[in-house]
């Protein structure tokens, strides 16, 4: 019976690990939400910031996010959306499409700031972009192209064969079947990618850092030309490099917590979609 | 029909120009890396356009960066520690010309300058002139600094690229701090990870598990530059008063942050290779008689152990390339890593700190995407040995 003995230790400690590193996870969440929550309310959201930030809300910040989403996202799903149909509807399968698909894994694990790097060299300074809400779009698209084009992938591979099938021998043709069979098939799990991918977007600093991030630009013009205050952006200036640190962050939990809520409420909804559609399936 | 047809075919060549998207997005990234770095090795590590003149007695011809540093800060005092004559070396630049000329010598515009350095330099034997090109004449005997090579950035211990005269441009504490952070991290995500893997595939009942798998879903998305705000708010200071250290912005902190964010991908990689052990096997183990925790260490395990190698490995290349956590908490400092509970500063973190105070197309500028050059080929060369292990299976 020793070996039993020895199991259950273990298995409980396992359990032990796991629950540690959930606890982990509601540390982070809590004290941000803690810290935060106060911070928060309708001038904050809706006022730019003031005092060199060190009062006022984070209103610039959010709408430049979003132009950086509404951007990026306009620019990603069509490609991304296709390149995974020609992945998995039309390529052959050859060394061509495995090599393809192997250069969409690399994209996929090259590291943000080197996307950061690229996008300074190849928008703001070849194309003479400058730093602008345009050479951020550009950046980020390209970042999450990959995401897109894999969640695509996947969709599609999960429609069974038979559909096709059934569309040819009803005299539709490759193209047909395609778009009017497949894809609308597919389009649910589709769109918890394309959910998630902007998710990403929301989140991610390093790329938006020399391509179209302003330190403080309290006026709202949007033109695609301009720089702008992103959140991510914005929590990272706040939390290092204020005037006053104590007073800016104080603020930063509020951003912090204004950020963490879009990406996970982005999150939760993929999540919450993809288990609708499941139920609905079967 | 036909203009269907037509229709048709622009629509799915459209689709085929997309499928080539990602490999003209890395074959261009490769391209722009290469094309905004690469300018540096055709430089020597001096600051751009200007000139070292000696006297034309003096023997040297050559120094090297690290030389030219240990006499500006005074550590090498005499031409002959540099193989020269015997005689001490006296630093001559702009700063000194109000000291050594008249205004009237000198000229309103300056116009008198380069004679007057002309003669300066001809009349003191140990001198060691810098100044602008354009007012160095041609006959003086020039000082050539080594040109900038790969080795020289990979072997050099100093990173001062705004350094006067002469930036030093050594990544190696750069280089070596990343791994030791990411190594830091692994060592602590790896157990972990694979422990929490193992009891979402093998001991937790179907709602627990679902209940886990959204949670570490969760940390999964929480943005990086969360992450390092609460490294810096909380863990910064944990550290700190844990170990009794002057900073806690250290290695361990970048460590501790990076083992959080490469969790999720280990988890749920190592997951799904233990998932895919065939039950067939497993049973096997038991009808031989050993218990769930035998089969699990000598079955499932050692099945899955290439699915999980290769998430340890995408694990790694995910915390090398991490810049906001670890630029917030690493403390940033460019000095040899001695111990994990020392400042560093990462390959990523510089370059996000560095980047905006850089000229574009000058030295530093380009040192810094030559650094992007290496992350670049370290994260391709991680995915490539990552897909290796994966295909294994």
């Amino acid at each position: 019976m020793h070996k039993n003995i020895v199991e259950k230790i273990v298995f409980q400690f396992f359990g032990i690990v796991t629950w540690f590193v959930v606890a982990v996870v509601a540390l982070i969440l809590g004290y941000i939400i803690y810290r935060g929550v106060g911070i928060i309310s309708w001038n904050f959201i809706s006022q730019p910031p003031i005092n060199g930030m060190m009062e006022g809300g984070i209103l610039p910040a959010i709408l430049g996010t979003l132009a950086l989403i509404l951007g990026s996202c306009l620019l990603a799903f069509p490609i991304g959306i296709l390149s995974g149909v020609y992945m998995n509807e039309y390529a052959p399968k050859n060394i061509f499409k495995k090599f393809i698909g192997m250069m969409t894994n690399n994209l996929a694990g090259i590291p943000s700031i080197v996307f950061g790097l690229f996008g300074l060299a190849m928008f703001v300074n070849f194309f003479q972009f400058g730093v602008s809400i345009l050479s951020g779009c550009l950046t980020l698209a390209i970042l999450i192209v990959p995401v897109i084009i894999r969640t695509t992938e996947e969709s599609l591979k999960l429609v069974e064969d038979t559909y096709r099938l059934s569309s040819y021998a009803l005299g539709a043709s490759k193209f047909e079947t395609v778009f009017r069979v497949v894809l609308p098939m597919a389009f649910p799990n589709i769109i918890t990618g394309l959910i998630l991918s902007i998710g990403r977007v929301a989140g991610e600093t390093a790329p938006i850092i020399f391509t179209a991030a302003a330190y403080y630009l309290p006026q709202l013009v949007l033109s695609l030309g301009s720089p702008v205050m992103a959140l991510p952006y914005h929590l990272y200036v706040m939390a290092t490099s204020g005037i006053d640190l104590d007073k800016s962050r104080e603020l930063a939990f509020g951003t912090a917590l204004v950020l963490m809520a879009i990406v996970l409420l982005l999150n939760f909804a993929a999540g919450g979609m993809k288990l609708y559609f499941k139920q609905n399936r079967s | 029909m036909t203009i269907k047809k037509i229709k048709e075919k622009f629509v799915e060549s459209i689709i085929y120009s997309c499928g080539t998207f990602t490999t003209l997005a890395v074959l261009f990234i490769i391209v722009f890396l290469f094309k905004e770095g690469s300018g540096i090795f055709q430089k020597t590590a001096l600051e751009e356009g200007y000139s070292l003149a000696v006297n034309r007695y003096n023997p040297v011809s050559k120094l090297s960066p690290e030389q030219i540093k240990s006499i500006i800060e005074g550590d090498i005092h005499n031409w002959h520690q540099l193989g020269g004559n015997y005689d001490s070396v006296y630093i001559f630049t702009l700063s000194d010309i109000e000291s050594k000329f008249t205004q009237e010598e000198l000229g309103a515009e300056f116009e008198h300058l380069k004679e007057k350095i002309t003669a300066y330099v001809e009349s003191n034997t140990g001198v060691l002139a810098f100044f602008p090109s354009k007012y160095v004449d041609a006959s003086l005997a020039k000082i050539d600094v080594d040109k900038i090579t790969l080795a020289s950035i990979l072997k050099g211990k100093d990173w001062y690229p705004t350094a006067n005269p002469a930036p030093q441009l050594g990544a190696l504490p750069i280089v070596l701090g990343s791994i030791m952070v990411s190594l830091g991290a692994i060592i602590i995500a790896l157990p972990l990870g694979v422990i929490v893997a193992i009891f979402l595939a093998e001991i937790a009942g179907e709602t627990l598990k679902n209940v886990i798998k959204t949670v570490i879903e969760l940390l999964a998305g929480i943005p990086s530059v969360v992450y390092g705000f609460f490294g810096l708010v909380v863990l910064v200071p944990f550290v700190q008063q844990l170990f009794d250290i002057p900073v806690g912005e250290t290695a361990l902190s970048g460590s501790i942050l990076l083992a959080l964010i490469s969790l999720p991908t280990i988890i749920s990689l190592s997951e799904d290779a233990i998932s895919a052990t065939p039950q067939e096997l497993k049973n096997a183990s038991l009808a031989l008689g050993a218990n769930r925790l035998q089969t699990i260490f000598g079955v499932t395990i050692p099945f899955a152990s290439s699915g999980i190698i290769s998430a340890s490995i995408l694990g790694i290349g995910r915390a090398f390339g991490e810049t906001m956590a670890v630029l917030m908490v690493t403390g940033n400092a460019a000095i040899m890593p001695k111990s994990l509970l020392e400042p560093v500063r990462t390959i990523t973190a510089t370059i996000a700190a560095e980047l905006g105070e850089a000229p574009t197309g000058g030295i530093h500028y380009e040192a810094l995407f030559i650094l992007g050059t290496f992350l670049f080929v370290f994260t391709f060369a991680v995915n490539l040995i990552a897909e290796f292990f994966a295909q294994k299976r």
